[in-house]
């Protein structure tokens, strides 16, 4: 049987959260009535010119610096040629021989926690369509141009993933780095991120790449996973009955999880690329470029490190933690609060990441806040409550009955009661209650009592309402019940 | 009123010898009773040019009147008017109504100009003679049998006619001197970037400049102080202060150094048109300027260097032309290739279509460096010529174009057609400012003198001309036809 390897790359279009597009005045919010977000510079009006927007090219320089690039001093707009009904100047606005973002890479983090570095070929600006739209229209297509202009960082990465997995680590990767950065809102159900696939196999041990397919256009982790998956299958298939795999573009169907290829025109497209003459070449000096690393947050990488290393927590959860920004400053703002990382990850991805879960929320829009969660663990860690009843005034938080973990500890009376004179009041009493339970464990051996003592625990609990301290509880008891 | 300038104009509106409204009405009247001889407006915007012109004598009394108030114009029929048609000399945009205003046309709105209306032109600004418009050819007020010159030659004409005393106009290869001299008037290219290009529809971008023509290199200064500036729509205008061109007329030629190209006086040139130029410089002499020799050695690789920029470019430019969004649209489209297809085939003229497809050969696979690349670096070195020229003299003079104006029809291969603009389109390769500025005749129809200059020293270029508009009085030459109107 031969040993295939499959080798991807990966053409990943961000659309940066600018306000307004790219070469125009236009917004650029999701979602309006058609054509209602388009000036006459989107619609190609005869006589209109493109003005580059300048926070476009900052967030370009930001993704560069993230994913340790060169930013050349000078870059270039060209213009695409072709026609296109959503395509309204008959080109696109793009960059092809000196873009803005040069050679870089990525760390990526696979699900064992080991990491890998992807290396990124280059990423360019450019405009993006408008939409056809052909549903509503009998026998006719809409155009939409509301997304005509819109701002797209075009990320190229090299050949460098050898596995579905890796290709939706590296997506994941540039999904937090570009939402840490506050440049894309990420969200690939709007489209903000989406990716072409290229996929080829090749016996394992060959030097020279297979012949790949650009599988266009998927848009969700998912998908992609999925859509590799089929691929590699196919070409394998193809191969092994003798055939050829063709470069060809192939759209993912994920109705049935399957790539068909595209029907293509006969004659290949060309795009009859040349410098925009309505565009200046942006000129980044080294100034500038440093006065934009200054604006940058932490990075994804660099958490993940300072988490591990300073913070003490293991890969995993560090690299858990760090995956967004969202989780990860909540989880920093739970330990600010708490004072201790350990305790503030193990609730952040135990108890509160499983309730998110189950109402498949977003960490944002969790019901508790990171200082009341914060307020919860010092309860816990000053010995005012148990683990336990942390668990009920958690859920009290999530139902939102008060404003913070001491007011529910208040109202529910789950205060520790850490007094022992209180404690072995308790204790007294239930040796008195129990005469036939206490003379069995004075006949038992040490490795028995150990089992029976639990009998007497739960009752003192159960005086206590929950209150006292287990630990205490168990002590005191001991030593009464071992006295005679 | 008709023969009179722009800043007698102006000076006749503040001393209330007449109102804005009489000035424009008497214009519009002309035009009416005129223009079917000439064809030099393809729109006339009588209704709101009168409503404009109340505007300005209102501003005028209440003390607040602009530069130009109530002083009326025409604009090439390639800037953006919002709510008037604006074709660009093309069946395409036949029906395009313009939904906003141009930079220029805002600026000299502001200045309180009133348009009378949009002047005709080759179609898309492609051509020489005028010929190439959808609505028909302008003739020459000087000679009806005999072209205006082009692109802006609806312009030139309404100018030379004393239909109107100013006009814009645009030059991508020599659009506005190149008419200018065949119809006897004035006319400035500015130095490319100097003159917004937003709203000015597009041919070339790299060479596309807008500017004025009038009678006088005066006119011409009042007008280009209003129009120049740096405009946030337009990346590529220049931020850099606009001088006050009208109050830097009056600098002395004394020790002026001019250069003679001797590539503009070789074979070609009609020994009439070389006369009136040697005679306009031997004027110059006798003001006190120095003449010398010198050299453009790339002029002979500007026409073919020009032939592959300016289609490439016009090629992606005009490809918004398609029928979907506005424009002509063919009848009935049987799917989206045919709807492109018989759009482009109906809505574009000859030279239209025959610059797009070269445009697009040579932008295409395989001749990109052989074509683009090769002219982008011959391009560069006519730049050099340009200022290495410079180094030695102030500016540079020599005939605007080669013949004077031709007769309709006389032109019917294109290459012949393009080399009209020889000493022409090199200026806009290089982007520096050129003006023509009418020094005599041959026979009957006129001759234009070009002086061109370095980077944006118009002040120079318009005082030079100025200077020669003191001492002759070429400018002040009327053609017969009009005459008879008042």
């Amino acid at each position: 049987m031969m040993q295939w390897e499959t080798v991807i790359g990966l053409e990943v279009h961000v659309q940066l959260a600018t306000q307004s597009k790219i070469f125009s005045g236009a917004s650029t919010a999701f979602g309006a009535e058609p054509n209602t977000q388009a000036c006459a510079v989107d619609l190609g009006m005869p006589g209109v010119l493109p003005v580059l927007n300048e926070n476009a090219v900052a967030m370009a320089v930001k993704f560069g610096l993230a994913v340790d690039a060169e930013i050349p001093e000078t870059s270039l707009f060209e213009r695409k040629n072709y026609f296109y009904p959503d395509l309204p100047k008959g080109y696109q606005t793009s960059q092809m021989a000196q873009p803005i973002v040069g050679p870089g890479q990525v760390e990526i983090t696979l699900d064992d926690g080991s990491t890998r570095s992807v290396r990124i070929h280059h990423a360019h600006l450019e405009e993006d369509a408008g939409k056809s739209l052909h549903e509503d229209y009998h026998g006719m297509t809409g155009i939409d141009l509301n997304r005509a202009g819109t701002p797209l960082l075009e990320i190229v990465s090299e050949p460098d993933m050898r596995s579905a997995k890796e290709a939706v680590a590296y997506i994941k990767a540039l999904h937090a780095i570009v939402t840490y950065l506050g440049i894309s809102d990420g969200n690939m159900a709007e489209g903000s991120m989406r990716c072409d696939v290229n996929v080829s196999v090749r016996p394992k041990g060959q030097a020279a790449f297979g012949t790949r397919a650009e599988i266009k256009n998927v848009n969700s982790f998912r998908f992609v996973e999925k859509a590799i998956a089929f691929e590699v299958e196919r070409q394998i298939e193809l191969i092994d009955d003798g055939g050829q795999v063709v470069q060809e573009t192939r759209l993912f169907d994920p109705e049935r999880d399957e790539t068909r290829g595209m029907r293509t025109k006969e004659e290949a497209n060309d795009y009859r690329y040349f410098p925009c003459p309505d565009l200046l070449p942006v000129m980044l000096d080294g100034a500038y470029v440093d006065h934009q690393r200054a604006l940058m947050p932490e990075l994804p990488s660099e958490k993940r490190h300072r988490f591990e290393n300073q913070l003490g927590l293991s890969a995993y959860d560090a690299g858990v933690l760090a995956s967004s920004r969202a989780m990860a400053e909540y989880f920093e703002a739970v330990k600010d609060v708490c004072g201790d990382a350990k305790q503030a990850a193990n609730w952040v991805q135990g108890e509160l990441s499983a309730n998110l879960n189950r109402e498949n929320l977003e960490i944002d829009d969790s019901p508790v806040t990171a200082g009341q969660l914060g307020g919860l663990i010092q309860r816990v860690m000053d010995d005012t409550i148990s683990g336990k009843a942390a668990k009920q005034v958690f859920q009290a938080l999530w139902d939102g009955e008060a404003d913070s973990a001491d007011a529910i500890i208040e109202a529910r009376g789950l205060k520790q009661v850490t007094d022992t004179g209180a404690i072995e009041g308790m204790i007294d009493q239930v040796i008195a209650d129990s005469p036939v339970q206490v003379a069995q464990y004075r006949e038992a051996d040490e490795a028995k009592r150990g089992k029976m003592i639990g009998y007497f625990v739960g009752q003192v609990m159960k005086a206590s309402r929950g209150t006292a301290n287990p630990q205490q509880v168990n002590s005191l008891l001991k030593q009464k019940l071992d006295q005679a | 009123m008709h023969d009179k300038t722009l800043t007698e104009l102006a000076a006749s509106l503040e001393a209330g010898e007449f109102s804005s409204r009489e000035l424009c009405q008497a214009a519009l009247q002309r035009i009416e009773q005129l223009d079917g001889g000439l064809n030099s407006f393809i729109t006339v915007t009588a209704e709101q040019a009168l409503a404009n012109a109340d505007a300005a004598d209102q501003a005028r009394k209440a003390g607040h009147a602009g530069p130009l108030a109530g002083l009326p114009l025409a604009l090439k029929d390639i800037f953006c008017t919002q709510g008037v048609r604006t074709s660009c000399g093309s069946k395409m945009l036949d029906s395009f109504v313009a939904p906003y205003d141009a930079t220029v046309v805002e600026k000299l709105g502001h200045a309180g100009a009133v348009n009378l209306g949009k002047t005709n032109m080759d179609e898309f600004a492609m051509g020489s003679s005028n010929e190439n418009s959808f609505y028909g050819p302008v003739k020459n007020p000087w000679d009806v049998s005999a072209v205006p010159g082009g692109s802006s030659g609806g312009s030139a004409a309404a100018v030379a006619a004393g239909l109107v005393p100013a006009a814009l106009g645009t030059d991508t290869g020599g659009s506005i001197r190149q008419p200018a001299a065949f119809c006897g008037i004035t006319g400035l290219k500015p130095t490319y970037g100097r003159v917004s290009r937003y709203g000015m529809v597009a041919y070339a971008s790299s060479l596309d400049q807008g500017g004025p023509m009038a009678r006088t290199a005066a006119d011409c200064a009042l007008l280009l102080e209003t129009i120049a500036g740096h405009d946030v729509r337009d990346s590529t205008s220049v931020a850099r202060v606009v001088p006050d061109y009208s109050a830097e007329l009056d600098t002395s030629l004394a020790g002026l150094k001019i250069g003679l190209p001797k590539e503009y006086f070789g074979d070609g040139l009609d020994p009439e048109v070389e006369t009136a130029v040697r005679d306009a410089i031997k004027v110059y002499e006798s003001l006190g300027a120095k003449v010398c020799e010198v050299s453009l050695p790339h002029t002979h690789l500007a026409i073919p260097a020009y032939y592959v920029i300016a289609p490439a470019e016009a090629s992606s430019n005009l490809s918004r032309y398609d029928g979907v969004r506005f424009g002509h649209r063919c009848e009935d489209p049987t799917d989206l290739e045919d709807l492109y297809k018989r759009t482009r085939a109906e809505g574009f003229g000859e030279e239209v279509k025959r610059r797009i497809l070269i445009g697009t050969h040579t932008l295409s696979e395989g001749f990109f460096d052989a074509y683009y690349l090769k002219a982008q670096q011959v391009r560069r070195l006519i730049r050099q010529d340009f200022l290495d020229a410079f180094d030695d003299v102030d500016v540079l003079m020599g005939p605007t174009a080669p013949t004077p104006a031709f007769d309709l029809g006389a032109q019917k291969d294109p290459v012949s057609m393009y080399l009209q603009d020889i000493y022409t389109i090199a200026v806009n390769l290089a982007g520096i400012p050129g003006i023509s500025v009418p020094v005599g005749f041959a026979g009957n129809r006129p001759v234009g003198l070009q002086v061109l200059a370095p980077h944006f020293a118009e002040a120079q270029l318009l005082g030079v001309a100025h200077q020669f508009q003191q001492a002759t009085d070429w400018h002040l030459k009327r053609p017969a036809f009009g005459k008879e109107m008042a």
